[in-house]
Order: structure tokens, then sequence, then C-alpha cells
């Protein structure tokens, strides 16, 4: 940012302070719009699902449908509950949002754009989401309800458990690169998926779904969304919120999504990056990496309209039991891959093949059997009732004639 | 120093309101964290004294509240007391009305079971499953809007036969729903049934054993998920369900437990299935004819009583009648499945998580205003 401003003619002192300035507005304004953007999102996929419609009121196909909201939660009555403990209760939302905003110090823009490219980039990410437990946890106590202390225990053990694999899966892609830094995490791979890291060999792929799965979990989504588990804990943590600071907590889960798939692609899906010959063009590789962004949260929005839940119990084994396990496999795994091919760089090349052929014979067979359940739909059902008309009366015979007056 | 720390459980007041009471039903649960300590249901949330009025209004004045008992299954109990007064007045209902009143049933059967485990999907979190199945309803509540004229409490079958003939063309529109629906439920079986998570949190889940069954007196598919062959519609058959080839389908524990949530879930997916095989049959067996026995307009019933058994969706539905020979019933008193179904939650709930007491009173079906009439 400071460089764009610099070339504008700014000294450079100057142009780094209002970078500073600049940077977190952008990225706030952002937030806050996507939170909104995907919350309607979720709902139009959600209505596709399920044979309805969604939210189709305001704006084009319903479209405005989260400033409507929006609007309305401002408005609404902020409700205190009798005998809750008010600092905490007040804080606790904006801790919950702060936790989400606070990764996207070094969340990438594509390739060439990282707001703050710290040298602990992916580290931090990992560290700073812990703020979030801290918010749910106060929310779940200082509500004075129950079913909102039950759902705070839950994301309280639920995230603890599955940041040790969240942090395991990011391991190899470290191994990679070398650096926790972000550039550098995106530096390492090209642009075709041949070079991604995703599909370098089977053990990145397993890092991959390793980390995806967990920061499923830690972003609260379906699977693993207990803490406001609607059938269970009423509303979990958030029962006893309304107004700004329930829009504040619905706002930081949503952002958690966008978190959590620009993670996934800067690390593992070959970030924004573009062929040698596009040169740097960091408008471009924005476009390729908020594509590649949309298309995991495409997954996750539709994973969670699929999905029943996990048991909590049954959770906390899934991390401990396999996901962890697992987790030191793809490290190890990864790390003997690169020192058997450390010299023979061709023999990566066949196994990144060999993945993405493999990857793309799944997707071949799935989409096979998503077209197979479409065209099953199309069987005829509820087709109009063919009444026969009823047989054509005779003419009734034509009233009498009034008799004429004489 | 090897002082243990006294600790309280935790009282939770769970309903009427919850998400996942199915109506307004109450538990007052005792929980260690997240494990349930003792449960107690807490009923008499929707009493309507249905079985009172019943002692004021004429004999077929009281069909259009039977709707109102279980409004999942109302043709099945419009039938279950159509049945006892005709017991009552030893009248005989034409085989015309016979077939359209077991099409009628077994489709509402469908619909209710589809409520049923669409339910149980939801409060396990998955709410695809519930609006698709919910989809698949509407269509029998089409049809059954074309033969009744209502959507949901139909006071269609009366006291001697059915209120009148199907409309022309709804036998050929039942038979393409039927085959429609064959093909939906596999669809649907694919997206929830199969499901590992799904099955993962039904499965070995507070299994009735067979004993406990009987002695809880548990009653239709909540009793043959247990292992018992008991269904009345083959135990003690009515109407023209001798002619009619059907399985009854049983638990075997097939994910494992016997008697635990997914047998009685996967005995429900399993009854549509029969139900479906029913259909087929009835609709190329059914005759021509009358569909409405000669009933006065007011019924004068001999004095006696009489108890009839009707398998509803819920099970076991009973409707008593004491007739002392005037225009009502001297009293009546109906037995539902659902009740019995609640008193078994408190024996089973104890260890069980308390995302495990959704699964638990999702997969006994308990329909609350059949609990408390």
């Amino acid at each position: 940012m400071s460089n764009l401003l610099v070339s504008l003619g700014l000294n450079e002192t100057l142009a780094s302070y209002l970078a500073v300035m600049i940077w977190p507005a952008l990225l706030v304004n952002f937030v806050a719009i996507y939170g909104g953007v995907i919350s309607v999102v979720l709902r139009k996929v959600g209505g596709w699902m399920q044979s309805r419609l969604g939210p189709n009121r305001v704006g084009p196909g319903g479209s405005l449908q989260w400033l409507a909201d929006a609007i309305k939660l401002i408005l609404k009555e902020g409700i205190i509950p009798a005998g809750c403990d008010k600092l905490m209760w007040n804080l606790a939302p904006f801790l919950i949002v702060m936790g989400v905003f606070a990764t996207f110090v070094v969340v990438p823009w594509g390739s060439y754009i990282v707001p703050s490219d710290l040298n602990v980039g992916i580290l931090y990410v990992i560290s700073i989401t812990a703020l979030t437990v801290v918010g749910i946890l106060m929310a779940g106590w200082a509500s004075n309800n129950k079913w909102s202390l039950l759902g705070g225990m839950r994301a309280a053990a639920q995230i603890v458990t599955y940041e040790i694999p969240v942090a395991m899966g990011l391991l190899p892609a470290i191994l990679v690169a070398g650096s926790l830094q972000m550039s550098d995490l995106m530096k390492a791979q090209g642009w075709s998926p041949f070079d991604w890291l995703v599909f370098q060999n089977p053990f990145s792929m397993l890092a991959f779904l390793i980390f995806f799965v967990g920061s499923l979990a830690e972003a609260n989504q379906t699977p693993f969304d207990f803490p406001e588990a609607e059938s269970e804990l009423v509303q979990g943590f958030v029962t006893e919120y309304s107004g700004f600071r329930f829009a504040a907590v619905g706002l930081g889960e949503f952002a958690n999504t966008w978190v959590v798939g620009a993670l996934c692609t800067a690390v593992f899906l070959g970030a924004g990056n573009l062929p040698a010959f596009l040169g740097e063009a960091a408008f471009l590789s924005l476009l390729v990496f908020v594509v590649k962004v949309s298309l995991v949260v495409f997954v996750m929005i539709w994973l969670r309209w699929t999905l029943p839940r996990f048991r909590i119990d049954q959770a906390m084994e899934f991390s401990w039991k396999y996901l962890l396990p697992l987790s030191f496999v793809a490290f190890f795994g990864q790390a003997l891959f690169m020192l058997a091919t450390y010299e023979r760089p061709w023999a990566q090349q066949i196994t990144s093949h060999v993945m993405v052929l493999l990857f793309l014979g799944v997707l071949f067979k799935f989409s096979g059997r998503v077209m197979a359940n479409i065209r099953l739909q199309n069987t005829p059902v509820n087709s109009p009732v063919k009444i026969q008309p009823p047989a054509p009366a005779a003419p009734a015979p034509a009233a009498a004639e009034p008799a004429t007056e004489a | 120093m090897n002082q243990e720390l006294t600790t309280q459980y935790m009282t939770i007041n769970m309903g009427p309101q919850h998400p996942s009471t199915h109506g307004v039903i109450r538990f007052i649960l005792q929980t260690d964290g997240e494990i349930i300590k003792s449960c107690v249901p807490d009923i008499g949330y929707l009493h309507r004294s249905i079985e009172k009025i019943a002692e004021g209004v004429s004999w077929q004045g009281f069909v259009p509240y039977t709707d109102r008992v279980d409004y999942l299954c109302a043709m099945n109990a419009n039938w279950a007391y159509s049945m006892a007064v005709e017991k009552l007045i030893s009248c005989e209902v034409p085989q015309r009305a016979e077939y359209i009143r077991v099409l009628v049933g077994e489709l509402n059967r469908i619909s209710s079971h589809l409520i049923a485990i669409g339910t149980c999907a939801m409060d396990l979190g998955a709410f695809t499953p519930f609006i698709q199945l919910l989809r698949e309803r509407e269509y029998i509540n089409d049809l059954l809007e074309l033969a009744s004229g209502a959507r949901l409490t139909y006071n269609y079958i009366c006291i001697g036969g059915v209120m009148h003939d199907l409309p022309p063309g709804w036998l050929e529109r039942c038979a393409e729903f039927v085959d429609h629906f064959d093909v939906a439920m596999e669809q649907m079986n694919r997206l929830i049934t199969y499901n590992r998570i799904f099955i993962n949190r039904m499965a070995n889940l507070a299994p009735i054993s067979p004993e406990m069954a009987l002695d809880y007196n548990l009653v239709g598919p909540n009793l043959r998920a247990s292992g018992h062959h008991i269904d009345l519609r083959r135990t003690t058959p009515y109407g023209v369900y001798p002619q009619l080839d059907f399985e009854v389908p049983v638990g075997k524990g097939i994910e494992g437990t016997l008697g635990d949530c997914y047998d009685r879930f996967f005995v429900r997916v399993e009854e549509i299935r029969e139900s479906l095989k029913i259909l087929r049959q009835a609709i190329k067996q059914i005759p021509s004819g009358e569909v409405q026995a000669k009933v006065k307009a007011n019924i004068k019933p001999p004095v006696g009583h009489v108890y009839v058994r009707h398998e509803t969706p819920r099970g076991d539905t009973g409707y008593f009648i004491e007739s002392d020979g005037s225009t009502s019933a001297y009293r009546l008193k109906i037995r539902t499945g659902s009740f019995t179904a609640m008193s078994i939650i408190e024996t089973l709930s104890p260890g069980a998580f308390i995302a495990d007491l959704v699964a638990i009173i999702g997969s006994l079906d308990v329909v609350a205003p059949e609990l408390d009439r």
C-alpha cells in the first residue's frame, strides 16, 4: 500500500503513516460487507438445495437482504438479560469480532498484496484466532443462561482441540516454503494445479484435508457447529444476544469463513499465482485469488446444508484419535518425500500429475453421480388431474315464451 | 488429601419452547456438564380434554375432533374412531370404502413417517433432508386434498365409509406419486439414512431391549424396532389388510445394538417402503361401488362398550367407547402410542448427552398433541 502511495507522489514517511490508516479502514469495511453478503449467499444456496426460494424480497433476487438485516439489527433494542455480568457480556461480542478481524492483518489478497507481511504470518493467524474462544467463553458465562454456558464450554473445548491439527496441518506447507511468512508460502507454489501444494503428493493432500476439516471446526461450521447447535442448545452462546451485539457475533462467524478460504487458497491452492508471462499483475492475481476463495467458501456452505452434526464427544475423538495422528503422518511423510525428491525433481512432477489426474477422476465420478441424481428427480409427479368434462347436457328447453300481453 | 470435591448437578429446563421438543413438551434435566443424570418429562401443555368433549357431541360430530388427536395422521385417527363406532352399531362398510380407507390411511402413514424421520434428522443438525421430505409430503397433501378437501385435518373417513368417492383421475395420480416417491425415498436415504455421521450419532444410542419394550408397553414402530413382529395390520387384521401382501419390518440392530435409535429410525424408513407396496396393490385391487353404508343421521347405538385397536403411524391406537344408548358417548378413552414412548425417555436418557436426548425424542417420534389429547 505504501509503495502505491509513494508512486502517487507522496513522501515515504507520510505514505507509510497513511497506509497504516487506509488498510484497516479498507479491511474492516470489506469484512463487514462480506459478512453481510455471505449471509445472503448462504441462505440463497440453502434455498437452491432445499427446493425453496430463499430471500427474494429486498433488491433484485433478494441480493440486498443483508442491508435490511443489518439495519434491522442495529435499530433493535439490545436487551440486556437480568443478572448478567454486564462488563463481560458487553465485551464478549467485540472480542469475538476482534479475533476474526485481527487475522485479516496477514490474510493475503492475491500473491502480491499482503496487508502486513509479518515474518511469523501463519503463526500469527493460528494464535490470534484463539481470541475468539475467550470471547465465546465470556459470552457463555456472562449471559446467565445455562444453554449459553453449555455453548461456551463446548466452543472452548472444541476450538482448543482443533487448533492442534490445524497447526500440524500447516507444517508441511511450512516445510516446503521454509518460512512462516505469507508471501513465501505463496511463492513456494506455481500457477498451474501441478505446482499447487495440495497436489504435490499424497501427504500434502492429507495435510490440506486435515487443515480444512480442522478449520471448519475452528470456525464453528457444520458439521462442527456445536456451540450454537440450535436443536440442542437453543442458540448456544448467542441465545441472549440481540440487536447490534448479535449482529457482531454473526459478523465474526461469517467473516471467519473468508479467513478459512483465504488460508486454504494461499497455503495449499496456489494462491493467486499467475503464469510468468503475465508478470506481477496484482489485480489479476487478486481476481484469481478471490475466485478460489469463493469456491472454498462455497464448499463450506455446501457442507453446511448437507451434513448432520457430530456429537461433541465424537468430534473430540475425531480430532485426538484420527486428525492428530494423521497430521503427524502428513508431516513426516512430507519431510521424507522432500528428502527423496530433493535431487529428483522429475519424481515430484510425476506424483503431482498423478494426484491431479486422481482428483479429476474423483470429480468426474462425483459429477456423474450428481447428474444421475438430477435425472432421477425428473420422474413426473403431481401432473394435473385430467378430469373428464361432464357430457354436455341436452340443451334445456327454452323457457316458455312469456305470454305476450294481449 | 483424598477428599472429593462436592459438586452439584445443573438443573436445566428444556422446553416447552425448546426448538427440538416437537411441540410443547417440557423436560427437567439434571446434568453433569453435558451428561444427563436424570430427565423428568413434564407433560400436559397441550391438553384439550378431547375425551370429555366426546361426551357432549354426537357420534358423527366427534370425527373432526379425532383429527386433532394426532394431526400428523388424522386419517388414521378418523379411521380408528369410525371403526369403533361401526363395531358398536354393527355396520358393514362397503368394499370400495375399505380400499379407499387403506389408500388414504397408508398415504397418511407415509406423510407422518416423513415428518418423523425428517425432524429426527433436523434435530441432529441436518436441515436439508427435513425440507426435502416436507416437499415430498406436499405431494401427499395434494393427493389427500383432492380426496378430502383438506390438507391436514381431513375429516374424510366417516362412520360407515368415507365422506365421498375419490375424484376421477385420483388413482392414476396416486400411482404416479408412488413411482416418483420410490426414487425420491432412495435419494433421501443416500442423503441422510446412509450418512456415516448420522449413523454414528444414532447407532448404539439408547437401546431398548425386547423385554423392556414390552414392559414399557411401547407400540408401533418403536416396539418393532426392538425386534417384535407385532403389527396390528397383521396380528389382528382389520379392513382389507388380510388381502394385501406386505412385510412387517423389524429392527435387526443393523448398525449396532438391537432397538437403538438407528433401528427405530430405519424401521420407519422401511415401513414407508411397505406402505408404498400396499398402495400399489390397493390401486390395482380397488373395486367400484358404494363408498358409504346407510347410517342414520342420528345414531343411537345399543348399550354396551367396545374397544378397537388400530395401527396408526405411532402404533397401537385404541378407542374405548362406553355407550349408554344415547346420541353421544357415555365415556370415550383414547389410548395413544406417544404416551408410553414418552414414559420410557426417563429411563433411557441418564448417561446420554443433551445432544443424544434430542435424538432419542426424535427417534421415538413423540407427538405432543397425541400425548396430551
